[in-house]
């Protein structure tokens, strides 16, 4: 399931002692790779949204952690999927304050806030697929894109 | 970095009674489950009528996400209505920036950095004797 002191993994994501794992995993990948502690907190913050939303909406699910590297920044890209029910409206999903379940209706949006990329892949009876990916330093593109 | 085990508190967090306040000391990373079931048992504490705060030492949590966030509040409000205030005390630095960012700010929550401060902040007379400075006392 998962190497020791590995930063690829593989984890499956059934309860919520799962989302602990998940979020120790990211945790010691991102300091592993020399992630400073915002940017730890960050990913490990948006992690353990996106691992509770494919828990409770997707009906569980897996993340994959992976190492990236793009010319010569490294980062850790992460992929949470399910096959749950899908989500029709993705822009309704991404606002803030939108919740289907009890919670604040901050899980995507918010996520999507603390990495620097973010894609949604979902629709009605096909799962959702969430990517992210943060990067140790400024992530590798022009800044006018902000 | 937080050891071997997935979690120190897989079972239930400690509500400790120092006078009339509720302390609470949460470390590591908790389950939701343990999370609500905090929820509840500050809840009925707080009913008891001698208590007037509940302090949430947060110094030992690491993340605080939106579930967390959620419940942190749920507890305050609650408290509230039982005429308890509820103080949060020595978030981490990394951890407020997180909280922003992801767009909870938690209007309602009072805050202290360290717990001393949000003993204080609730006025916390009925403990000064053990807890406040030392006595001047002559052997």
């Amino acid at each position: 399931m998962q190497t020791a002191g590995g930063l690829s993994a593989c984890l499956p994501i059934t309860s919520d002692l799962d989302l602990v794992w998940v979020r120790q995993h990211v945790r010691q990948a991102a300091a592993q790779l020399g992630f400073g502690l915002v940017a730890q907190t960050k990913l490990v913050t948006a992690a353990s949204e996106l691992a509770r939303n494919t828990l409770v909406h997707g009906g569980g699910g897996q993340m994959e952690c992976a190492p990236v590297n793009r010319g010569g920044v490294r980062g850790l890209r992460l992929t949470f999927s399910d096959e749950g029910p899908g989500i029709a409206d993705l822009d309704q999903a991404l606002r803030d304050g939108y919740t289907s379940a009890e919670g604040l209706g901050m899980g995507l949006g918010g996520a999507r806030r603390l990495v620097h990329e973010f894609d949604i892949d979902s629709s009605p009876g096909r799962g959702t697929t969430v990517t992210v990916a943060s990067w140790v330093s400024a992530p590798p593109r022009p800044r006018e894109e902000r | 970095m937080t050891g071997l085990s997935p979690s120190p508190y897989g079972g239930q967090v400690p509500v400790l009674r120092i006078g009339d306040v509720l302390l609470v000391t949460l470390q590591g990373d908790l389950h939701d489950g343990t999370a609500e079931q905090l929820q509840q048992d500050v809840s009925e504490a707080a009913a008891d009528s001698r208590v007037n705060g509940v302090v949430i030492d947060l110094s030992g949590v690491e993340i605080v996400d939106s579930f967390l966030g959620r419940v942190l509040a749920d507890i305050a409000a609650k408290t509230r209505l039982l005429a308890a205030e509820t103080v949060v005390a020595g978030m981490r630095p990394a951890v407020a920036i997180t909280l922003v960012e992801l767009g909870l700010t938690l209007p309602g929550l009072r805050t202290a950095l360290s717990t001393e401060e949000a003993l204080r902040l609730l006025g916390g007379a009925s403990i000064s004797p053990r807890y406040g400075r030392t006595r001047q006392e002559s052997p």
